[in-house]
């Protein structure tokens, strides 16, 4: 590199570039709050869906399960589950596992309560309800 | 060693390269339980599993940093630790704190473990990366400042140098994004978007400074090229990874539910984020080229190198793979996101890491080098390692490709189950791939306890 250039012209480079950017991301992450209530729906967000995130968080399920495509990439992606398969569903599936069938991969049994599994849905289906820009491209996730 | 409490970064090493091989292990029963999926269930569940293989990651890789920063801080300060005494406390504490976390996650099921630490009257459990019980974070929290304050005193007495401030910089950085775990509020979409300002702004923000003061550290010892032009070659890089990761942080705003306009603002800046890592591999190669000594420690300039062109390839090529809206529109969460974590993580921090290690673990035990006989199995662990970990990388990119097309893109879709049945010839693949880095794991263990003759400390 060229002697013009000198260590304290790159050091001003970074502190600059590092203020002027991180500026730029709180400024747009104060527009985004603005906008994400239409997208959230915010409003539908009910005590059983509160719960709902619980049951989800205190089982981690996260660590087989994608959700809005962010997780472990060993199970389906749950955010669109409640279009793809129902509320019924859902419930019955997870009372019975695991399948125990040989050689496939295993669900635990989470032993969850009747209004955990209702929460849990309800947590399911506000999720399936947020704009994502049109993402999973389609049903399967 | 040119200062005693040097030496206490000896425990964090050893600790770090421990969990290391715990890490791996988990990770191959993973491997695993991909193609035989009842592996040890219900003993071990995958996410279980998954748990541990990262959260080890994230410990060992915190428990190197500190090593490092406790072995260069003084040298560069060219003064003794500010209290080895708290330095070596707070290992046993993070010690302590990170082995009971890992058997609670094997002992018990993770909702009991939610309920025993009291995860109701503060919920921060159950999401990626963040599983550890409030308790452990606290933990964390404290052994970071209590490191934190350690290091910055000892830099307060001492010789302030362009390394150790951005150093200093990436560590505290750390700190204080990781207090975004403790936010989460009941609305998945902010609990997304704020989670990853730890996540995120972690791996492509301020451990980047962390990884590039180590490396220029390195480069300055193994080539005595001059200070001043490696700390130029710092500043420039890390700007770039700044002013490009910062914004870049939006490559994840575009399918939580935040607005459109974030496919633009994550596409153009984090398409440039790869340029920072190829300055970083243009540096390394540069400065060895232009060495002024020939150091008798090949095997840490080796993984100096090394390091320039993993993280670049893991990091920025396989980054910039995946990042561009309507290309990650069909790979958001598939393997093929897998693949860049595994190589960005292998080749930017876990290299950086051994690196360090292996510059000054033969200082620590008073020679400037291992023997030729112990660093040309270094070096051989080197190559095991890094080559399996492309193979692994491009087996699961293989897996990922398949999978968004039999998944995403093809007219009649699969189902997640049925499209993963079809990739399982790319799970073998991996699955023997991660063996031989295991081989590669043992040998790089092994090599510490060969003899030989050694060159005497410079």
């Amino acid at each position: 590199m060229s002697q013009a250039f000198t260590k304290s012209m790159a050091r001003n480079i970074f502190f600059g570039g590092t203020v002027f950017f991180f500026l730029l991301l709180v400024a747009l992450t104060v527009d985004t709050m603005q906008v994400l209530p239409k997208r959230d729906h915010r409003e539908n967000i009910t005590p059983a869906v509160e719960r709902g995130k619980m049951v989800w968080e205190k089982n981690n399920c996260i660590g087989c399960h994608t959700l809005l495509g962010e997780g472990a990439y060993f199970a389906p992606e749950l955010g669109n589950v409640y279009q793809r398969r129902g509320g019924e569903f859902i419930k019955v599936w997870m009372q019975a596992m695991p399948t125990k069938a040989p050689g496939r991969r295993q669900m635990p049994q989470f032993n969850l309560t009747p209004q955990e599994l209702d929460d849990l849905v309800a947590f399911l289906k506000w999720t399936g309800e947020i704009n994502t820009a049109k993402w999973p491209p389609n049903i399967e996730g | 060693m040119q200062y005693q409490s040097q030496a206490v970064a000896k425990p964090y090493f050893i600790a770090a390269i421990g969990l290391f091989a715990g890490q791996v292990l988990f990770g191959l029963i993973m491997g695993l339980q991909y193609v035989i999926g009842d592996f040890l269930f219900p003993a071990i569940p995958f996410n279980v599993a998954r748990m541990v293989h990262t959260n080890l990651l994230i410990v060992w890789l915190l428990f190197g940093f500190m090593g490092a920063a406790y072995y260069l801080i003084p040298e560069e300060a060219e003064t003794e630790l500010f209290s080895p005494r708290l330095a070596l406390l707070m290992f046993w504490v993070f010690l302590a704190a990170g082995a009971l976390t890992i058997v609670g996650y094997l002992a018990v099921p993770y909702a009991a473990l939610a309920k025993m630490t009291f995860n109701d009257l503060w919920p921060t459990m159950g999401r990626e990366f963040l599983e550890q019980p409030l308790l452990t974070k606290l933990g964390i929290v404290v052994v970071a400042l209590v490191f934190l304050f350690n290091i910055s005193m000892t830099v307060l007495k001492g010789r302030k140098t362009s390394i150790s401030l951005v150093l200093l910089m990436g560590l505290w950085g750390l700190a204080i994004f990781f207090l975004f775990s403790f936010y989460n509020p009941s609305n998945l979409v902010l609990d997304k978007y704020f989670w990853w300002w730890t996540v995120h702004l972690w791996v492509e923000g301020v451990w980047e400074l962390i990884l590039g003061a180590l490396l220029a550290f390195v480069l300055i010892k193994v080539t005595g090229v001059d200070r001043e032009i490696i700390e130029k070659w710092l500043y420039l890089i890390i700007a770039m990874t700044l002013i490009t990761g910062i914004v870049g942080t939006g490559h994840h705003y575009f399918w939580i539910g935040t607005p459109e306009y974030w496919q633009w603002f994550g596409s153009v800046f984090s398409a440039l984020e790869p340029i920072p890592f190829f300055m970083m591999t243009v540096f390394a190669f540069n400065m060895v080229n232009r060495r002024r000594r020939e150091h008798p420690n090949r095997a840490a300039t080796l993984w100096a190198l090394g390091t320039g062109v993993m993280s670049f390839l893991g990091a920025g090529v396989w980054g910039f793979l995946h990042t561009l809206a309507p290309v990650n529109f069909y790979t958001h969460g598939t393997q093929i996101t897998s693949a860049h974590g595994h190589m960005s993580f292998y080749g930017a921090y876990v290299m950086v890491v051994l690196t360090m290690i292996s510059y000054a673990m033969p200082m620590m035990r008073g020679r400037a080098a291992n023997s030729d006989k112990a660093q040309v199995m270094e070096m051989w662990s080197f190559w095991l390692m890094t080559v399996s970990m492309v193979f692994i990388t491009l087996f699961l990119t293989a897996a990922g490709i398949l999978q968004v097309w039999l998944q995403r893109v093809s007219t009649t879709p699969l189902g997640f189950m049925a499209a993963q049945d079809q990739v399982t010839l790319f799970y073998w693949l991996r699955e023997i791939s991660g063996l031989v880095f295991l081989v590669g794991l043992v040998l790089y263990i092994t090599h510490f306890f060969v003899g030989g003759e050694s060159r005497k400390a410079a």
